[in-house]
């Protein structure tokens, strides 16, 4: 499904360079997991992956079924199935949830040539997502993201991802400030959308979040590269005795 | 410089001046309006149309873009009239009363004057009324602007237009639209006197229409608002036109009153909307918003004065502009709160939103505060689209185009929703739509 090969890319302003090489392929059904140190490029790779313009590919390509994703507009992305659960979402003032919702599922479907959903049909879709993820319609209600609290954006943001039903789901750093009950809530969410006809990337740098969304398969990033993949051990190997050894050990 | 050297009149100026003679026979008034009209000329002689070098206009440069003047427009057939009120799409299919003022005079057979009546409000011709004992009254126009060169145009040429009178008490049961409709190419000038009675409420459009060809509008409307009275005034200055609208209020408040009103631009080429809010009894408010949207070359132009005069009076303003290609927005308030005016609380916010590299705003909010006791606070802000909204409502697959138009609405629709007149919200919003799919 997305296959990274020897990505190299720069901040666009300044030319930091941020990703050294990656090579990742991550096929349908999977779930990766992608750990690291601060700086280490988890973000930057997440934001190259959903077409962020503030960063620049000097080198390699990103396959996304076969397609060459860097070709492609962020919202061309999303509608072919690429969607990223930001690490902080964005309020948007003046814009109700509801009607973003619906924006943004009908512009996908008009993208890939299908009807626009019927009022009741979304209503519908809205309802039971949000009944599943604790998300109340008073949220709902309000203008995307503003004011919600840091466990409400997260929810908001897989509620997102299970409406939008994308291919690919890149999630960062999701279980950054939840509290043990919302991170529940939220992996679950997660997990009722592995399927075998979809992939998933999570980045974190807690091993806590993969003791609810079990990975496949466990990457290290350290300094733009990929310096350790291994199983679902990896990640408990690395709670237990930091970053350092496999990074000294790569080095 | 020597401030009292004689101009050189321009092309335009000249025209004004040539035609006044012959315009002024065909024009109503006693021998006081008379008065007041020749008097009027006499500015405009002397000081000229409105030009950079007059503070108040040094962003919108009248004299600058009038190359020439319009002759007046002259009597519409009343077909022609109809045809074109027919045609105009201003608020859609609200419920509403009709006014209409064509080529700039009040055509009563098209008007809801009996519907009106039975409201309690009644509808009478400007023309007739400048003819008669209290004409000059008419045109001594409360406070405005130090003698504001668009109101002496208005005066030295005022066409008609209607005087409307709202009974003491009466709450009209629909908005009332004033139409002002165009079936033949000239300027119109216009002066609307509005009466509100004492704990009386009205809703009024303000709504133009027509081709006026290289004509332009100038309008007063010069509202007076009792006692209790509350009034909501919404004016829509739409259309692609390559003549100026110059566009005035003028609202004169009593004791705990309300006076609200929305400016809505998006289209013409040269826009000045002006407003003077005077506080004259205690306990009022006034809110004064205002949306426009500019693009091409185009001018924005929303101004305003609000006096507080006297204690204990609330004003809010709130202004939203959007600009584009090499537009140009202006907007200048200014809250004045007396000596003795203590316990005035005013708030003023202007926000602009550039769409391009080479649009421009002027924000020139500015207080003048002689009281020692009051709240009054002014902001401004001018920025682009924020990129990482942008990014974000993109990533979910909304194209660039629709993404803006979300962002620009939700800009927008701060303002059209606080101003609060729900009937007219989604048609506002749609407007504001299709400017962006089509400036």
């Amino acid at each position: 499904m997305l296959e990274i090969k020897n990505l190299h890319a720069r901040i666009a302003e300044d030319e930091t360079e941020i990703l050294r090489g990656i090579d990742l392929t991550v096929n349908a059904g999977e779930v990766h997991a992608i750990m690291g140190p601060n700086g280490s490029g988890k973000s930057t790779l997440s934001y190259i992956l959903a077409g962020k313009d503030d960063y620049e590919v000097t080198e390699g390509e990103i396959l996304f079924n076969g397609e060459n994703m860097l070709d492609m507009e962020p919202d061309e992305r999303a509608a072919a199935g690429m969607f990223l659960a930001f690490q902080y979402p964005i309020e948007i003032p003046g814009v109700a949830t509801m009607e973003f919702l619906k924006t943004a599922m009908n512009a996908q479907r008009k993208a890939r040539g299908e009807d626009t959903l019927s009022i009741p049909d979304f209503m519908k879709r809205v309802k039971e997502a949000a009944a599943h993820l604790n998300v109340s319609m008073d949220m709902l209600k309000r203008p995307l993201n503003v004011g919600f609290s840091g466990g409400e954006k997260k929810r908001a943001e897989i509620l997102q991802m299970s409406l939008l039903e994308p291919k690919l789901c890149v999630l960062d750093e999701t279980d950054s400030g939840l509290d043990i009950d919302a991170l529940r809530i939220v992996s679950d969410g997660v997990n009722k959308l592995r399927g075998p006809d979809r992939a998933m990337v999570v980045i974190t740098h807690y091993q806590r979040l993969l003791d609810h969304i079990v990975p496949d398969v466990v990457h290290v990033l350290s300094k733009g590269k990929i310096v350790k993949t291994g199983d679902k051990d990896l990640a408990l190997e690395l709670e237990k005795n930091g970053y350092a050894d496999i990074i000294n050990a790569a080095a | 410089m020597n401030a009292n050297a004689p101009i050189r009149n321009t092309q335009a100026e000249s025209d004004l001046i040539d035609r006044y003679d012959a315009a002024k026979s065909a024009l109503a008034g006693s021998v006081a309006v008379s008065a007041l009209r020749d008097s009027a000329l006499g500015q405009i002689k002397d000081k000229g149309l409105p030009h950079r070098r007059v503070e108040e206009y040094k962003y919108s440069d009248l004299r600058a873009f009038m190359k020439s003047a319009a002759p007046l427009a002259t009597a519409a057939d009343s077909a022609a009239v109809k045809g074109v009120l027919e045609a105009s799409e201003t608020f859609g299919d609200l419920d509403r009363f009709k006014i209409v003022v064509a080529n700039g005079s009040f055509v009563a057979e098209l008007s809801d004057i009996d519907a009106l009546a039975a409201e309690g409000v009644s509808v009478s011709n400007l023309a007739d009324a400048l003819s008669g004992d209290e004409g000059a009254q008419l045109l001594k126009s409360p406070k405005t602007g130090p003698n504001d060169g668009l109101v002496a145009l208005n005066t030295a040429f005022v066409q008609g237009g209607v005087v409307v009178t709202v009974a003491d008490g009466a709450e009209v049961s629909k908005p009332l639209e004033l139409v002002q409709l165009a079936t033949a190419t000239g300027a119109q000038v216009v002066r609307n006197k509005i009466t509100v009675g004492k704990s009386a409420k009205l809703r009024v459009l303000e709504s133009f229409s027509g081709d006026t060809g290289y004509g332009e509008i100038n309008t007063v409307f010069d509202y007076d608002v009792a006692d209790n009275a509350h009034v909501a005034a919404t004016r829509l200055i739409t259309g692609k036109t390559e003549s100026a609208r110059l566009l005035t209020t003028i609202a004169t408040l009593g004791a705990e009153a309300e006076f609200k009103s929305l400016g809505f631009i998006a289209g013409p080429q040269f826009v000045r909307n002006q407003q003077f809010i005077n506080f004259t009894g205690e306990n009022s408010e006034a809110k004064i918003y205002g949306v426009s949207m500019a693009g091409g070359r185009d001018l924005a132009d929303q101004t305003l004065i609000v006096d507080h005069a006297v204690p204990h009076c609330n004003s809010r303003e709130f202004f939203k502009t959007v600009l584009d290609g090499e537009a140009r927005g202006v907007y200048q308030g200014r809250i004045n709160v007396a000596p003795h005016a203590q316990k005035t609380d005013g708030e003023m916010m202007t926000q602009a939103l550039l769409l391009s590299e080479t649009a421009e705003m002027a924000n020139k909010p500015e207080l003048e505060i002689f009281a020692d006791d009051v709240l009054c606070a002014h902001g401004a802000t001018s920025g682009q689209i924020d990129e990482d909204l942008l990014f974000y409502l993109r990533a979910r697959g909304i194209p660039e185009d629709e993404a803006t138009t979300l962002l620009v609405l939700a800009f927008l629709s701060e303002a059209i929703e606080e101003y609060g007149e729900d009937d007219v919200t989604e048609g506002l919003e749609q407007r504001v739509r299709d400017w962006l799919a089509g400036h």
